[in-house]
């Protein structure tokens, strides 16, 4: 390899498309003879629906057809039962999308969705998550597939007999994804063929749940997903918005332009569960723990499970020859929650990292020596070698840059003027994982090369990564590369999602591309035409690797200020380190990095969907109520990595790093506040009311 | 969205003219608020009247002193308006903590003073709100209210006015001037917004189809110290969860004259005249600023999510004075 274009930053290739204004997303390809959807919400909790009348809906001048349960298309049942759309009359949560209009234009759609009436018969409902909801119960597993509780040694015992002790219940609210660009699509049928254009963050998975709904071969659906603008998860596997605009279509047999509004964004695409987590460490007076449990309660709706892992990063974390997690889930009339960046870890981070800061405090030691102090030699959980652990290197190298060495450890020891300053450190961890993907690579006749994978580029840069990927296994200058992506005819890849997106895409296309150098080293005379193509799955090799504990690893450091008087939490600065193998592209990777613990800020500060349990739903469900951080809240922020060989992971070497970035940023905030005012706020976000006037300094 | 028709006149009487003519139709000027609310089904009129060619922009000042300040004028424009950063920076700053530079730049002098209250339920066609649909019930009352007033409010109503403006104009006994079908008049600033009592639905003193063409703001030498605090849940584009507007005027260590007003706390801007009687002809010092604030939230009446509310206006009651007075000293 003598390209070296792996490791050199690079701006994103569609760049200048995207800032020009003509990189096309789901709803803007232009189209004849479109028309458009517009999806009506239940107003209804749970019950059922026993009459809907469109007549006045389809009075509204424009409006062509008005789909429910009672007239649409029928889909196959065994897919998924979020998928199984205007089938049933049932009614689970409040803003379950029930009904579509569909018009000549977005206004009358939108219009003649205010006129369905619709009629329901309800039950009594309940949509608040409690500690002691009488529905608790203990799910078979936790997401994607772990036991739902652990234990070794004896717990109980080790903790009573424990020198210090922590025992604290935190809790986080609801978290509402919001990608720029909501869940999307423009479908449109021809000869019984289906193509969609959608925003999404896995193309080859609504393909699949696409035919299987409509019951027709995988090849006649064709979904394009070029430029999607943003998921964190919540477009990870196919929502309503390309059902409904796929049911539509047919029906009114045009084309139609569906996207959900931003308050339906707040519910039919899932959220990150409200959390209730109980932590309890016990140490010797060293800070050497003992005994470690996590008790995790989150919530489900009555459509599907969905069991949020979040007392699984407390599994591998630190070292504790007494151990104990659980997940309780309660059945609410809820939206069914779903993935938002690092579900499980980012919640139960900020539990356990700030359950870490506490027991620091209580043992009188750093945060930071108490981490290097409870290092486990191999994963706690599994028993197995890490294929490489860098945590204290993340925790050192950030201690530096951040400048903790002189930090005065004791509450409220720092004011300027009104400000009270405070620190704060968490550490962080997220899975390592790869999945089966395949790519195909083609020399061509002029010189250059073709490279196929359906990746999704979510906003990431995964394009430009797997370009210069494909380079270096090629070994020749980026600028010959061409990179396809995000279209289901390419071959077929794993979702833009757990961090796994780069690990599993670039094994995929090194193969195809080493491959492919293989084979042209083998030929002789000039290509045909069409090229040269040979295509590689890495399915064997996956599902070959050998069982190891790997975790990109990364420590946060937040200062924070907070107002004296009023409670106002402003985080002045953030530094973090993390341990993510190889990096690709220094650019879109930095630019991943602090998005994270800029969305991390956002959790521990600002965000929160205040449910109403008398109507059922969140009652903040727009950008102006449903505050998100924005850039005035982000003073300083940097992002840096240690370096990192693991020859366990990929070829290219990489770990993810899409998701490490938020894991720990909440309790670092978290910890600097208390540092700060003394005070310890356990239930997110940290509001002013939290603060103002509980500080022992105001 | 409801169809509407659209209109753009260049004449004063002919806006009035037009909105006295159809029971349904509305003023719009940036749009920034009535659009939105057209958007969510809150507000539907049949007919927009756009008032941003009327000649109502412009920013002079009157021959006794103090200002005249066009209905139209954007608020970039008058926050950046040198004579305003001069005489009153207490609106400068208001109109500067509000929102977002794009909506500035669209937002005018009027419609933020006629924009509609933030509460959710208010916005939300799917909630009970007696201010949107009168004999509905208020369920914020009940609900999620930690944004809401602790002042002044009705079982009817437990809303805020949301504009930082308005706070500003409150402090600094503005004049609206107002057209209406038979003819023009003032009204001074402290009673153009009401009480919600049992009728919500009405946020304004105007009759239906008045036009607010200025805002006059008189001379107040004294406002050349004063001072916008707002306390709000992110660093910008965020609503106030509360704010003072200040203006103190100090002999030596006495209070000669002092301009107090509240955001965030009730229906309306809130003048808070008990605090100004507290304070006037008195020794300034942070305790009697504490006490004054203390005299104008007696009748504070919390909601169950917004208790922090009293104390927190007493805190930067206490501050915007007190950094005030040092600034004299
Ligand atoms: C996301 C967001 C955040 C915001 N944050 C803040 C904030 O922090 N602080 C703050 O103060 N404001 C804030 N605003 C509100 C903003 O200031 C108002 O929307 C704006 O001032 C309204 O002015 P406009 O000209 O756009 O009014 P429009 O939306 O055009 O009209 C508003 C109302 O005034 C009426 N009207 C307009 N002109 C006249 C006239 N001349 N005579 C009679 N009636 C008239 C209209 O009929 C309508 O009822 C925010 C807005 C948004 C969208
Ligand atoms: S407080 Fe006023 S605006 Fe809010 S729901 Fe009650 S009546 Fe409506």
């Amino acid at each position: 390899m003598s390209a070296g274009a792996v490791g050199r930053a690079h701006p994103r290739l569609e760049g200048p498309e995207k800032v020009t204004g003509t990189a096309r997303y789901a709803v803007e390809y232009p189209l004849d003879d479109v028309t458009y959807g517009w999806a009506v919400p239940a107003a209804a909790v749970r019950g059922r629906i026993t009459r809907i009348d469109p007549e006045p809906a389809l009075a509204v001048p424009g409006v062509l057809a008005v789909l429910h349960h009672g007239n649409a298309p029928r889909l196959s049942p065994d897919v998924e039962a979020e998928l199984y759309l205007l089938q049933e009359p049932a009614v689970h949560y409040r803003g379950q999308l029930v009904a579509v209009v569909v018009a000549e234009s977005i206004e009358a759609a939108r219009e003649g969705a205010r006129h369905v009436r619709i009629e329901y018969d309800t039950e009594p409902h309940s949509t608040v998550l409690t500690a002691d909801h009488p529905g608790l119960y203990r799910p078979e597993k936790v997401n994607p597939g772990y036991p739902t509780d652990t234990s070794e040694g004896d717990f109980d015992a080790a903790f009573a007999a424990a020198e210090v002790r922590v025992d604290a219940t935190y809790r986080t609210p609801a978290y509402h994804n919001n990608p720029m660009e909501p869940h999307a699509t423009t479908a449109q049928w021809r000869d019984g063929r289906l193509l969609v254009h959608d925003s999404n963050q896995g193309s080859t998975a609504v393909q699949a749940a696409l035919a299987e709904l409509f019951g027709i071969p995988r090849e006649s659906v064709r979904v394009i997903s070029e430029h999607v603008g943003g998921g964190f998860g919540s477009k990870g596997y196919p929502k309503a918005a390309v059902v409904l605009a796929a049911l539509a279509a047919r029906q009114v047999d045009r084309p139609v332009r569906l996207a959900l509004t931003r308050q339906q964004l707040f519910g039919p695409i899932g959220y990150r569960t409200p959390t209730i987590q109980r932590v309890r460490l016990g140490s010797d007076a060293d800070g050497r723990i003992a005994a470690i449990c996590h008790d995790a309660i989150s919530q489900t709706s009555t459509i599907t499970e969905f069991a949020e892992q979040t007392a699984v990063y407390t599994r591998s974390m630190y070292a504790a020859p007494h151990r104990r997690t659980t997940h309780r889930l309660a059945r609410l009339d809820v939206p069914t929650p779903f993935w938002m960046r690092a579900p499980g870890e980012c919640p139960g981070a900020y539990a356990l990292e700030s359950a870490m800061d506490e027991l620091a405090s209580a043992c009188g030691i750093d945060p930071i020596e108490l981490r290097v102090r409870n290092e486990p030699t191999v994963d706690p959980d599994q028993g197995h070698p890490f294929s490489s652990r860098n945590l204290v290197a993340c925790l050192v190298k950030g201690a530096r840059r951040f400048g903790w060495g002189d930090r005065d450890p004791r509450p409220g020891s720092r004011r300027e003027g009104r400000w009270l300053i405070g620190t704060g450190v968490a550490g962080s961890s997220y899975p390592a994982r790869a999945r089966a993907s395949a790519a195909t690579a083609t020399a061509l006749p002029d010189g250059g090369y073709l490279v196929r994978i359906n990746a999704t580029d979510i906003g990431t840069g995964a394009r430009t990564a797997l370009w210069q990927v494909a380079a270096d296994a090629l070994d020749v200058p980026p600028e010959r590369v061409t990179i396809r992506i995000g279209d289901s005819d390419l071959p077929p890849a794993g979702v833009a999602g757990g961090s796994m997106g780069t690990a599993s895409w670039s094994w995929a296309v090194t193969r195809a591309c080493q491959e492919l150098r293989d084979r042209l080293g083998h030929h002789s005379g000039s290509l045909p035409p069409e090229g040269l193509t040979v295509a590689a799955s890495t399915a064997d090799e996956v599902r070959a690797q050998r069982p190891m504990a790997r975790y990109a690893y990364g420590a946060q450091f937040a200062e924070v200020r907070v107002d004296a008087d009023t409670g106002e939490v402003r985080v002045s600065r953030m530094v973090g380190v993390f341990a993510v193998g190889r990096v690709v592209n220094p650019t879109t990777a930095r630019s991943q990095l602090i998005g994270g613990m800029t969305m991390g800020i956002s959790m521990a500060l600002h965000e929160e969907g205040l449910l109403d349990e008398r109507y059922g739903d969140w009652v903040n469900h727009d950008l102006a109520t449903y505050h998100i951080t924005g850039c005035a809240d982000v003073e300083q922020i940097e992002a840096e990595w240690v370096d990192e060989e693991d020859a366990d992971l990929n070829p290219t070497g990489v770990k993810g790093l899409g998701e490490i970035g938020i894991v720990g940023t909440a309790a670092a905030i978290a910890n600097a506040v208390r540092h700060a005012t003394g005070v310890r706020v356990r239930d997110l976000p940290i509001r002013l009311d939290k603060l103002a006037g509980s500080s022992p300094f105001a | 969205m409801r169809e509407f028709r659209y209109r753009r006149p260049t004449d004063v009487d002919e806006a009035v003219a037009l909105l006295g003519a159809d029971p349904e139709a509305a003023y719009l000027a940036g749009g920034t608020n009535l659009v939105d609310l057209m958007k969510l089904g809150v507000q539907r009129p049949d007919l927009l009247v756009d008032v941003t060619r009327l000649p109502l922009g412009g920013i002079e000042p009157l021959p006794g002193g103090g200002l005249r300040v066009g209905a139209t004028v954007r608020n970039s424009e008058l926050a950046a308006h040198p004579l305003v950063r001069r005489d009153y920076p207490v609106l400068a700053r208001a109109l500067l903590a509000a929102a977002s530079g794009q909506v500035r730049n669209m937002a005018t002098t009027a419609g933020n003073l006629l924009q509609r209250t933030r509460c959710f339920y208010f916005q939300d066609t799917g909630k009970a709100c007696n201010k949107r649909d009168p004999g509905s019930g208020c369920a914020a009352r009940h609900g999620q209210n930690r944004e809401l007033a602790i002042l002044d409010w009705s079982e009817e109503c437990v809303a805020t006015h949301p504009s930082d403006l308005a706070v500003a104009l409150a402090a600094l006994d503005a004049v609206v001037e107002v057209a209406e079908p038979d003819g023009t008049r003032d009204v001074p600033f402290v009673e153009l917004h009401r009480s919600p009592g049992e009728h919500p639905e009405r946020e304004t003193t105007l009759p239906r189809g008045a036009l607010i063409t200025a805002v006059r703001i008189p001379p107040l030498p004294a406002a050349r110290r004063s001072a916008y605090l707002k306390v709000r849940d992110r660093a910008s584009f965020a609503f106030a969860v509360g704010a003072v507007a200040a203006v103190l005027d100090l002999d030596g260590d006495m209070v000669r004259d002092v301009r107090l007003a509240y955001g965030a706390v009730a229906h309306r801007p809130w003048r808070a005249f008990r605090a100004e009687t507290e304070l006037r002809g008195r020794q300034f010092t942070p305790e009697l600023a504490g006490q004054a604030a203390d005299a104008e939230l007696a009748a504070a009446r919390p909601l169950r999510h917004n208790g922090f509310k009293v104390p927190l206006i007493r805190a930067i009651t206490v501050r915007a004075l007190t950094e005030l007075a040092e600034a004299q000293a």
